[in-house]
C-alpha cells in the first residue's frame, strides 16, 4: 500500500474497515462527521453493519449489543457527542465485551466549538463513566498514528475484552497528510466469535452479558477481577515516544497535537542552545509511569504543553512526586498553541534555571 | 383375578417450557410477569428457536429475565434495550432477537430508543410490560400511569395538568412505516392470556420473515405497588386498564388480517 494524502477522519474510518471492523454506529458531529460518511458508504459495500442512530446514547447501545455478539465494532464522535456515550461506555466495561471509540475532541465546556482541543483527557483517563474503571487511551499525533493507533485499538479491545479509547483532536480529525494504510484484513467468520459472544445457545448451556452483582459481596470480586485486567494493561501496553531527550535539561511533556508541535519549539530552542526535549505519552491510560519518574530523575525541569487548562499535568505531577520544578503552557477553548508560544514557555523556564544557578 | 396393572399411561399435555430455565422467579405474588415469561417461552419452544434467540433484557424489574430464560441474553442500560437488540440483530441477522422491557424503560427513559428501533423498521421482537407504575424502585409515576392513579411521586393521583398524560405507545408506534405488527393485550383472565400468546407468536413470526418491528405490549398488574390483592389487581387491569388501553392489533402486515379485539 502507497502513501497517500489522507483526511484524518478517513484515514481512521478506512483503517477500522480493513483491520477487519464489522459494525459501525455513530452520529454526526463536527469535526469528525467525515469518518461517518466513510463507514455509511464502505461499510454497506462490503456487507458489514452500518447504522446512523438516533443520538450518541443509542449508537454506544448499538455498540454494546453488536459487542455482545462478539463482533469487531466501533462508534467515532467529538467531546459534547462522547459526554452522551458515557452510560454506554460504563456498561460495556461493566460487561467486559471489547469495543473501540475515536474521540476527536473540540472546544467545550458545553457546545464550545469545532476547534481543536484536548480537554477531555481528564473524562477519557480518569472517569467520565461511573465504577471503577478503566478505558485504554491512545492518543496519536499524526495522520499515520491515528491509522495505526486505530487498528491496534481493534488488538487490544479483544485481548482485554475493555474498550480502547483513541482520543484524538480535531485538527487530526481535519488535517490532510501523506500516510499509509494498512492491508485489507478478512473479518473473523460468524463461526469464529469469541467462546463468550451471545450467538444462540446452540448445544450449550445459555449466556448472559451483564453488569448486574446485587451481591456487593459478588461485585467487589467483578470489580477485583477487572482490577487485574487493569494490572495487566499497565504492565504491558505503556506506549510512549521520545525526541531529543539525550543530554536534554528541559523535557517537555505533551501528548498528541501539542506534542507534535512542541517537538517544532524545541528544534528552535536547541538551535539557540537550550538542551530540551520531548517526552510524549501516547497510551495516556496506561500512563508512562516507569518512564516519566526516570526522566524526572536525570532533567532539570518538566515543561507540561497541552490544548486545555492543564489536565495530564495532574498525572506528571503525581508520577514525579514534583522532584523537579514543572511549569505549565497550555491554551484552552479550542485555540492551538503555536510553536512560538511553547518555544517562548521553554525559553522561560530556561532563565528561570540559570538564574537559579547563579544564584546557587 | 387378575391386577390391573398400575403402570401409568398418562399423555403429558403441559410441560415445563424448554425455553424458561427452572429457576425461582424474584417476581411478588400476583405479578403477571411470571405469565408473560411463560407464554414468551413457549412461543419460543413451539416455533423450535430457541437455540437461535438471543434475549436482551431491560432495566426494572425484569433486569433478571436472563435468569429466567434458558437462551443467550445480554442486559441493557435503562430504556436502551432497542439499541443493543439493533446491535445484536444486524450483526446477527440469522438469529431472533427479543427485548423485554417495561413501561418505565420503554416509554420514559427509552422512548427515543424505541421509536427510532421502529423507524428503521429493526427486525426485533418487542415484549412491553405495561402495568402503570415503576415496580423496581418501588411504585413511582410512569409516563403509563392514569390520571388521577396514585403513585409515591403522584401521591394525590396524577394530575395532568402537571404531570401530563399517558402515553399509548402501540397506537404511537403503530403510526411509524417500519412497526409491521403492533398489538395491545392483557394478561387479567384466561382467554386474554391466550390472546396474548397468539400476539407473541405472532411478533416472532414477523420477525423471522424479515417484516420488520413488532411489539406486543401487555396489560400487566403491579399488585405491591397497586396496593391491591393480586385478584384486586387482575379485576383493575380488566376495568380500569383496559379501557383506558384498548386492546387490539394495531398494524398488522399487509398480507395478514386483523384479528378481532
Amino acid at each position: 500500500m502507497a502513501r497517500a494524502l489522507l483526511k484524518g477522519n478517513v484515514a481512521f474510518a478506512e483503517a477500522a474497515v480493513r483491520a477487519g471492523c464489522e459494525a459501525y454506529f455513530g452520529y454526526p458531529i463536527t469535526p469528525q462527521t467525515e469518518a461517518l460518511e466513510h463507514m455509511a458508504k464502505r461499510m454497506p459495500e462490503l456487507g458489514r453493519a452500518f447504522v446512523q442512530a438516533e443520538s450518541e446514547v443509542a449508537a454506544i447501545n448499538m455498540v454494546y449489543g453488536a459487542a455482545t455478539a462478539g463482533v469487531r465494532v466501533m462508534t467515532s464522535s467529538s467531546s459534547p457527542g462522547v459526554s452522551l456515550m458515557m452510560e454506554g461506555l460504563s456498561y460495556i466495561a461493566g460487561t467486559r465485551v471489547p469495543a473501540v471509540l475515536v474521540d476527536v475532541m473540540r472546544g467545550g465546556p458545553g457546545l464550545g466549538n469545532i476547534a481543536p482541543a484536548q480537554s477531555d483527557y481528564a473524562q477519557m483517563v480518569r472517569g467520565g463513566p461511573h465504577g471503577d474503571m478503566k478505558m485504554i487511551v491512545l492518543a496519536p499525533a499524526t495522520v499515520q498514528e491515528l491509522i495505526d493507533l486505530t487498528v491496534e485499538a481493534f488488538d487490544l479491545a479483544e485481548r482485554y475484552r475493555c474498550i480502547t479509547v483513541v482520543l484524538a483532536d480535531g485538527s487530526l480529525g481535519q488535517m490532510m497528510e501523506p500516510a499509509e494504510l494498512p492491508p485489507m484484513r478478512t473479518p473473523r467468520a460468524a463461526d469464529e466469535r469469541p467462546a463468550w459472544a451471545l450467538t444462540g445457545a446452540r448445544g450449550r448451556e445459555p449466556h448472559a452479558l451483564t453488569s448486574i452483582y446485587l451481591d456487593p459481596e459478588q461485585e467487589e470480586a467483578y470489580n477485583l477481577e477487572l482490577q487485574a485486567t487493569y494490572r495487566a494493561i499497565e504492565a504491558a501496553e505503556v506506549r510512549y515516544v521520545e525526541e531529543r531527550l539525550e543530554g536534554a535539561r528541559i523535557a517537555v511533556v505533551a501528548f498528541g497535537t501539542a506534542g507534535r508541535l512542541s517537538l517544532t519549539a524545541i528544534d528552535a530552542a536547541r538551535a539557540e542552545g537550550i538542551e530540551v526535549g520531548l517526552f510524549r505519552p501516547v497510551s495516556l491510560y496506561p500512563f508512562p509511569e516507569e518512564r516519566l519518574r526516570q526522566l524526572a530523575e536525570r532533567v532539570d525541569a518538566l515543561l507540561v504543553v497541552e490544548m486545555n487548562a492543564g489536565q495530564m499535568i495532574d498525572d506528571v505531577r503525581r508520577v514525579t512526586r514534583e522532584r523537579v520544578p514543572i511549569r505549565f503552557y497550555g491554551r484552552t477553548g479550542g485555540v492551538v498553541p503555536m510553536p512560538e508560544e511553547v518555544l517562548e514557555a521553554i525559553r522561560g523556564l530556561h532563565a528561570e534555571l540559570v538564574r537559579e544557578e547563579a544564584v546557587a | 383375578m387378575t391386577v390391573p396393572t398400575l403402570t401409568p399411561r398418562l399423555t403429558p399435555v403441559v410441560s415445563y417450557p424448554e425455553a424458561l430455565a427452572p429457576t425461582p422467579t424474584h417476581y411478588c405474588p400476583g405479578c403477571t410477569h411470571g405469565i408473560a415469561h411463560r407464554l414468551v417461552a413457549e412461543v419460543i419452544d413451539e416455533l423450535g428457536i430457541r437455540e437461535d434467540t438471543i434475549g436482551v433484557a431491560s432495566v426494572g424489574c425484569s433486569v433478571f429475565a436472563y435468569n429466567y430464560f434458558a437462551v443467550d441474553f445480554a442486559q441493557a442500560p435503562h430504556g436502551r434495550a432497542p439499541a443493543l437488540a439493533t446491535g445484536i440483530k444486524r450483526t446477527s441477522p440469522d438469529k431472533l432477537v427479543f427485548t423485554y422491557q417495561g413501561d418505565g424503560d420503554l416509554a420514559s427513559i427509552g422512548s427515543a430508543e424505541i421509536l427510532h428501533a421502529a423507524a428503521r423498521g429493526e427486525n426485533i421482537t418487542v415484549v412491553f410490560l405495561n402495568n402503570a407504575i415503576y415496580g423496581m424502585t418501588g411504585g413511582q409515576m410512569a409516563p403509563t400511569t392514569l390520571p388521577g392513579q396514585r403513585t409515591t411521586s403522584s401521591p394525590a393521583g396524577r394530575d395532568p395538568a402537571t404531570q401530563g398524560y399517558p402515553l399509548r405507545m402501540s397506537e404511537l408506534l403503530a403510526q411509524v412505516d417500519g412497526a409491521a405488527y403492533v398489538a395491545r393485550r392483557s394478561l387479567h383472565d384466561v382467554a386474554n392470556i391466550r390472546r396474548a400468546k397468539k400476539a407473541l407468536r405472532k411478533a416472532f413470526e414477523v420477525q423471522q420473515q424479515g417484516l420488520g418491528f413488532a411489539m406486543v405490549e401487555l396489560l400487566s398488574s403491579c399488585p405491591t405497588n397497586w396496593g391491591l390483592s393480586a385478584q384486586d389487581s387482575l379485576e383493575y387491569i380488566r376495568d380500569v386498564m383496559v379501557p383506558a388501553y384498548p386492546l387490539g392489533e394495531f398494524k398488522v402486515p399487509e398480507t395478514e388480517g386483523r384479528e378481532a379485539r
